[in-house]
């Protein structure tokens, strides 16, 4: 019979230590993921005989290094920063938003349509804003609705609600648009102000309201999500529904809720275009910033804040684009995208298994 | 052919940040009957995987007849006659016991077609030979756990296995079933295989084993011929520290009844009956314990009473008014829970510590505050409570899934029982949970009961059924079987009523 001594218990002060470190790792994923994905990017651009460091200064410069530039991405940003959002409200309550891109279309068509009726200036503009908010928000309570109702699983729902969106609206834009266009015709007033009223830095850009909208949406996502109790029982359902309904919450009613707020923020990312830019709507306006808000969201890892980060990444990587489009095609930039996309997961994965293994 | 020598030497294994074995070093003689005890969590199963070549080890190796030889797979370590019976059956519930036990090494024809009258042949043949008497030719899903279990013996055996690892083999056995399997267990032995019983019972290590191995953290604490420990003991060197005896219960009359269930009926997932006309009541300060082997009826009995399964026939009265089956509504009765599977329905693994102490408690205030339920206000909460349940580390930030099961476990327990609810419901409260916390949760349920509150004790442990309950039920096919008191009674006369073996007047 032998016994061995006694072993000795991790202190807690080192276990809050090791959780400091741990979520700094984690937290450092995206970095990695957009540092690899540039590198892979450079392997493209020096194929096509460029070279890569010089696309990629030419490409910083003309995004931060003018107040025009700054404006331009800040515009093209606004949109993914509304998208990222809506999909991180889907991601953060168990639910995978697709429509986003959809409900987004719908949104600014809203928008548009409600900008038209008879109103004073400052009324258009706020019913305009709940039209789009309330468009985007009923498509995507509907997939809520039927997941809740009958189990229908929401990312098929989602996705065929957006095909449906597009044809909708191409159908009631027939009776609507403007002669021999695509387009509705311009709002009278009830317009977003372009930033560089108030920072004359930025004049030329697009940058308007919409971001400061935005911004707000994010404060208020964050807000809603983190410190109130319906936040609480949207996680506790996103995450575990078993222990959601032990907690008596109505899982089915929650879930319906989390996709019409989703869809809502999804809405107004189309007043970006809508209301701050053309003010107007057009066919095809939202092109795909719906569907890169997943990537945003991802690469932002669901966080408000790194929503915002990974919005005006992506709003510099898409407007540096077309300043290069010279030399380098545009299909890099969407090829930069997709890879960025696929470090970020793989990046997560492996830092929260190496997160995992510290001690 | 007899049993292989078998040593592991040095082994080591981490999962992420635990150290699941640490420099573990063990010998198996041939026909041997070794225990390998230790709380959730100390490794054994670990350790046991790598035996059978189902994780390679980070480092150490492992030496057949004094060969050092490296597993790439459960295949190479069952050729050289190393087989595990796991503590969850890996069975294709649709195929026949036959079927099953010759999975991998199908008796086949010329053309690998397969015979089903030649498996059949040989699966009795062999059973009859080590005298496991299973039906061949019944798909799984249609035999007992014990039969099953059987099942799991004769394919190990089936495939050459020498020696045999049985993971916590009678966790799921009436004591009637785990007495048959202690004679199949001495049979093998006497025909020379060596077996290995992993437990955390320590009655267990000694009835059946002649050398046992404790361990602890990831390592071996102790180690010797079983006969050489008491009990006492081996339950010291599990815990580390010396493992307090039970409080002494308050002597009391009951109050008033607290919770009254008449002629309940409840359906399963299936539609079928699994709480078949049920009538008991608990009354204040009174611990019931219900006795059953798992799957008659327990879960979805606790599950209606929760509110979390509708009732099908049948009241449910407490707070004074019959209730009708939505959570809230049983909340606000004043009924508590502890459920039977805490990572399913008790805790969201991904929220931290505080946010899972205000699970069901979100609308309450405090934490909440209007429509606002803050970070601060939630560690607010945690804090005493993280203390008072010695949760470990009692850090409320941390997400739920980052402590151990038993810490989870208290987790839950400490929100339960701080609900100030007149009823409490504890479906295996210590499941999964160490030796200590065990103790520490049992304690806390007896204060609770001296406090004045009703208490249903739903487990399959029948030492925990007895160490805790007033009146003891017990459940067998959706029906009360049996009503006794713990004096009256003992394991083995709740094991027949268990088994449906003796079919008592029905409460």
């Amino acid at each position: 019979m032998s016994v061995a001594a006694p072993i000795a218990a991790p202190s807690s002060t080192h276990a809050a230590d090791l959780e400091r470190r741990r979520r700094l790792l984690s937290a450092s994923a995206p970095l990695l993921a957009v540092a690899l994905a540039l590198g892979a990017g450079a392997i493209f651009i020096a194929a096509i005989g460029q070279d890569p460091l010089a696309i990629y200064a030419e490409m910083f410069r003309e995004c931060f290094g003018t107040g025009y530039g700054i404006g331009q991405t800040l515009f093209k940003a606004t949109p993914l920063l509304f998208t990222g959002l809506a999909v991180a409200i889907g991601f953060r309550t168990g639910l995978f938003n697709i429509g986003v891109e959809g409900q987004m279309y719908l949104g600014g068509f809203a928008a548009a349509m409600a900008g038209l009726l008879p109103l004073p200036g400052p009324l258009r503009l706020a019913v305009a804003l709940l039209a789009a908010a309330a468009a985007g928000g009923a498509w995507g309570a509907l997939p809520g609705y039927l997941k809740s109702r009958f189990g229908a699983h929401e990312v098929i729902n989602t996705i065929m609600l957006n095909f449906i969106a597009f044809a909708l609206v191409a159908w009631i834009g027939h009776s609507v648009f403007e002669p021999a266009t695509v387009r509705t015709a311009e709002l009278p007033s009830g317009w977003l102000p372009r930033l560089s009223l108030w920072i004359p830095a930025l004049s030329g850009s697009p940058a308007n309201a919409s971001l400061l909208l935005a911004l707000l949406c994010a404060w208020a996502v964050g807000t809603l999500l983190f410190r109130t109790r319906l936040g609480y029982e949207l996680r506790a359902v996103g995450f575990n529904p078993a222990a959601a309904e032990y907690a008596g919450i109505p899982v089915g009613r929650t879930q319906a809720l989390a996709m019409a707020l989703s869809g809502a923020v999804a809405g107004l990312a189309g007043v970006n275009f809508v209301l701050g830019y053309k003010h107007w709507f057009e066919l095809g306006f939202s092109a795909g910033a719906g569907f890169l808000g997943i990537a945003v969201a991802l690469l932002g890892r669901n966080q408000p804040w790194g929503v915002l980060i990974a919005a005006l990444f992506f709003g510099a990587l898409s407007y540096g684009g077309l300043v290069v489009n010279q030399r380098v095609p545009k299909e890099l930039v969407e090829a930069l995208q997709g890879l960025v996309i696929l470090f970020a997961i793989c990046a997560q994965q492996a830092f929260e298994r190496l997160a995992a293994r510290m001690r | 052919m007899p049993a292989p020598e078998l040593a592991l030497r040095h082994i080591t294994r981490r999962f992420g940040p635990v150290l699941a074995n640490d420099d573990v070093s063990l010998t198996l003689e041939p026909g041997e009957i070794h225990a390998i005890v230790g709380e959730n969590g100390a490794g054994k199963t670990t350790l046991m995987r790598v035996l059978c070549g189902l994780l390679p080890p980070d480092s150490g190796s492992i030496e057949v007849d004094g060969r050092a030889t490296r597993f790439h797979g459960p295949a190479d370590a069952l050729r050289c006659g190393l087989g595990m019976v796991h503590q969850h059956f890996l069975l294709v519930d649709r195929m026949t016991a036959a079927e099953n036990v010759v999975l991998g090494r199908e008796p086949g024809g010329a053309i690998g077609i397969f015979r089903h009258s030649a498996a059949n042949r040989a699966v009795r043949e062999l059973a009859e030979r080590v005298r496991l008497p299973v039906r061949a030719d019944a798909p799984v899903r249609s035999l007992s756990v014990g039969e099953q279990q059987r099942v799991e013996i004769l394919k190990a055996l089936y495939h050459g296995a020498r020696v045999l690892v049985l993971d916590e083999p009678t966790a799921v056995l009436t004591p009637q079933e785990v007495d048959e399997l202690f004679a199949v267990l001495r049979r093998l032995k006497a025909d020379g295989a060596t077996i290995v019983l992993i437990t955390h019972k320590l009655a267990e290590v000694k009835a059946l084993a002649e050398r046992v191995t404790v361990m602890r953290s990831g390592r071996v604490v102790g180690s010797g011929a079983a006969a050489e420990f008491s009990i006492e003991a081996l339950a010291e060197l599990m815990v580390g520290r010396p493992v307090p005896p039970l409080r002494a219960r308050a002597a009391r009359e009951p109050g008033p009844p607290q919770l009254q269930v008449r002629d309940l009926v409840v359906l399963e997932d299936r539609g079928l009956e699994a709480v078949r006309s049920v009538n008991f009541e608990v009354r204040a300060g009174e611990i019931v314990g219900v006795a059953g082997v798992e799957g008659n009826g327990q879960q979805e009995l606790v599950e209606a009473l929760a509110g979390l399964r509708g009732v099908a026939r049948g009241q449910i009265v407490a707070g004074g008014a019959p209730l009708r089956g939505a959570v809230r509504e049983h909340a606000a009765a004043g009924i508590a829970h502890i459920p039977g599977d805490r990572l399913r329905r008790g805790l969201v693994a991904e929220m931290t510590l505080a946010e899972n102490l205000a699970l069901g408690r979100q609308n309450e205030s405090p934490p909440a505050r209007g429509p606002w339920l803050t970070p601060s206000a939630l560690e607010r909460a945690a804090a005493p409570l993280l203390e008072q349940f010695d949760v470990r580390p009692p850090l409320a930030h941390l997400l739920a899934r980052q402590l151990s099961g038993g810490n989870q476990q208290k987790l839950v327990v400490a929100r339960e029982l701080t609900r100030g609810a007149a009823v409490l419901l504890a479906a295996h409260p210590t499941r999964g949970v160490d030796l200590g916390a065990v103790a520490a949760i049992h304690d806390k349920l007896l204060a609770q009961r001296d406090s004045g509150r009703a208490i249903l004790l739903v487990s399959s442990e029948l030492t925990e059924i007895l160490a805790l309950s007033d009146r003891i039920l017990v459940m067998h096919a959706g029906r009360i079987v049996h009503e006794t008191r713990p004096a009256e009674t003992d394991e083995r006369a709740l094991g027949l009523y268990m088994a449906g073996k003796r079919d008592g007047a029905a409460a």
